[in-house]
């Protein structure tokens, strides 16, 4: 069954008819050409598909595109501006924080989510003291960026690449 | 992944109707679990109807001092409330405990605790299960084991071929937070508004082990209330997984304790949140040492069951559930001043 819907990705309104079986990440991928995210599991579990929803990371292969019907989206492709580099991809290229790379987009937007819930106080589940300001430790960037797997194990430059971006803001 | 039609009502009023006129309609809310069975086969429905943007996202003081999640409030969101940081941690630790930040911004209030088992016979669909397909039969029984059931089921080797078998637990963290708060569902139905303790919320498989709550089909959860607490209580969630981050429980506690009270509630050891009633009552009015803690466990796990299975089945959960209890409680009446 087909639904009218519209979605803002990277800025720019794009108007489609969807199944209603369509997830976001192939809506983006496979309707509006955008593969940025990609498709690791399809179940939740390995977070290649993080994207921006409405201002928080999410998994775009759990969302339905119907049900998010004039959402607004940010892709790790819509990170740069003007031809110039988020600071989260900067520091991914200068700590050498990827191999194979397939992973990359779905961590980069997790680690400006990540940078984001920091800067409003979110605690998690490593923080020792919920009343206190959290502070960016290896331990704390691990845990938040915890559901986005790397086949590659690059984990050892991942999470000094998010302690980098996260002490730029 | 089965053609479906999808409506977005205007209120929870209709919501309920369109669902309650399709015997094959299910609710959507953040849709973590939901659109995972949806391709998994697991959920066939003919009629989705999303009510994520129907119920309220606000979390509320109420008058008597406790506290309202609306049903779409994220489990980001109430885990990032400093009023349930300060007044109930054991919520904000289990809701940290659980999942991951993407997935936490995404799960609402209202879904978390009626997300379905992880038991992986459940999700294949090519493999007989009497909660996806009622009268098939249990999968799991001698099988893969380690993350089911000790208390609440039939015995040591239920008979896998038997319609009422089923050894699953539930898998949610916040609602065996939620169980040991005994928090209270708002809801309205077919019937109109009612409210649920939690505690009676999720049910035992019983003859029925399709039904994981006694929700009525159309029912819709519209908000969770937090009980107020009296001054000094102290809580705590504790989970053992597999893996130090992003892993279901294989046990868990919540307990919530004051002056000469204790509440006890246990997750991946049951079909449901487990309150631990029988250690409770032993324990109310004692001093919690070491030794009344462990003999309270002892009566509360007399009837458990290990189930038999590969990698030695699931009787380890009986000393590891014990001996969590244990440190939860020691770490709660150790701090007090
Ligand atoms: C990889 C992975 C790891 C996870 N790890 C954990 C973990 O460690 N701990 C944990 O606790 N959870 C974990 N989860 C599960 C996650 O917490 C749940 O999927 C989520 O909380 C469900 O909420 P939702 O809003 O997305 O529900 P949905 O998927 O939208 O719905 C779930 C069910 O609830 C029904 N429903 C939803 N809202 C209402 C309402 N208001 N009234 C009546 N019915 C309603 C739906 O019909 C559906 O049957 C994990 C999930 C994934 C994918
Ligand atoms: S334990 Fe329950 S959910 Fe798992 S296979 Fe048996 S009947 Fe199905
Ligand atoms: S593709 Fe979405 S989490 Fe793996
Ligand atoms: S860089 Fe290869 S999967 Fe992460």
């Amino acid at each position: 069954m087909d639904a009218d819907i519209t979605l803002r990705v990277d800025g720019e309104a794009r108007r489609l008819t969807v199944d209603t079986r369509t997830s976001l990440l192939d809506a983006l991928r496979e309707r509006l050409g955008n593969t940025s995210p990609k498709k690791g599991c399809d179940h939740g579990q390995c977070g290649a598909c993080t994207i921006l929803l409405d201002g928080q990371r999410a998994l775009s292969c759990l969302a339905l595109a119907v049900a998010h019907d004039g959402a607004e989206i940010t892709t790790a492709d819509g990170l740069a501006r003007d031809g110039e580099l988020h600071p989260v991809q900067r520091a991914f290229l200068e700590r050498d924080a990827f191999q194979c790379g397939y992973c990359t987009p779905g961590q980069v937007c997790s680690a400006v989510g990540v940078i984001e819930e920091f800067a409003q106080g979110w605690p998690s589940h490593v923080t020792e003291d919920l009343t206190a300001d959290p502070e960016m430790t290896h331990d704390e960037v691990a845990e938040r960026m915890s559901g986005n797997l790397c086949r590659c194990a690059a984990y050892v430059n991942i999470t000094p690449a998010v302690q980098d971006a996260a002490a730029q803001r | 992944m089965k053609p479906f039609a999808f409506a977005r009502p205007g209120d929870v009023a209709e919501a309920v109707r369109e669902v309650a006129a399709e015997p094959n309609a299910v609710f959507l809310a953040g849709g973590t679990n939901l659109v995972d069975h949806l391709r998994l086969g697991v959920a066939r429905p003919e009629l989705v109807v999303d009510v994520r943007t129907l119920t309220s996202r606000e979390i509320t003081d109420l008058d008597d001092g406790g506290l309202r999640l609306g049903a779409a409030s994220t489990n980001s969101e109430v885990a990032a409330d400093r009023r349930v940081w300060e007044r109930y941690p054991v919520l904000a630790q289990a809701l940290l405990a659980g999942a991951t930040g993407q997935l936490r911004n995404m799960a609402t209030t209202g879904g978390n605790p009626l997300q379905r088992t992880r038991c992986p016979y459940f999700q294949d669909v090519t493999t007989p299960c009497n909660k996806r397909e009622p009268g098939t039969g249990c999968s799991a029984v001698g099988g893969y084991v380690r993350y089911h059931a000790i208390l609440g089921t039939p015995g040591a080797l239920p008979d896998p071929t038997a319609p009422e078998t089923c050894i699953a637990t539930h898998p949610s963290d916040m609602a065996v937070a939620l169980a040991a708060l005994d928090a209270r569902v708002h809801t309205i139905g077919p019937a109109g508004v009612r409210t649920i303790p939690f505690v009676d919320l999720h049910r035992l498989p019983g003859d029925d082990p399709s039904r994981d709550t006694v929700l009525e089909h159309g029912e819709l959860i519209t908000a969770i209330d937090l009980p107020p607490l009296p001054e000094g209580t102290r809580s705590a969630y504790r989970k053992v997984r597999d893996r130090a981050s992003y892993a279901f429980a294989l046990v868990s506690v919540a307990a919530v304790v004051d002056d000469g009270d204790v509440r006890i509630a246990l997750g991946g050891v049951a079909h449901k949140p487990w309150r631990a009633s029988r250690a409770e009552e032993i324990l109310r009015g004692g001093p919690l040492t070491e030794h009344a803690v462990r003999a309270a466990m002892d009566a509360e796990l007399a009837a458990a069951q290990p189930q038999p299975g590969v990698e030695s089945g699931n009787g380890f959960k009986i000393p590891l559930v014990a001996r969590t209890v244990a440190a939860t409680l020691r770490g709660l009446t150790e701090e007090q001043p």
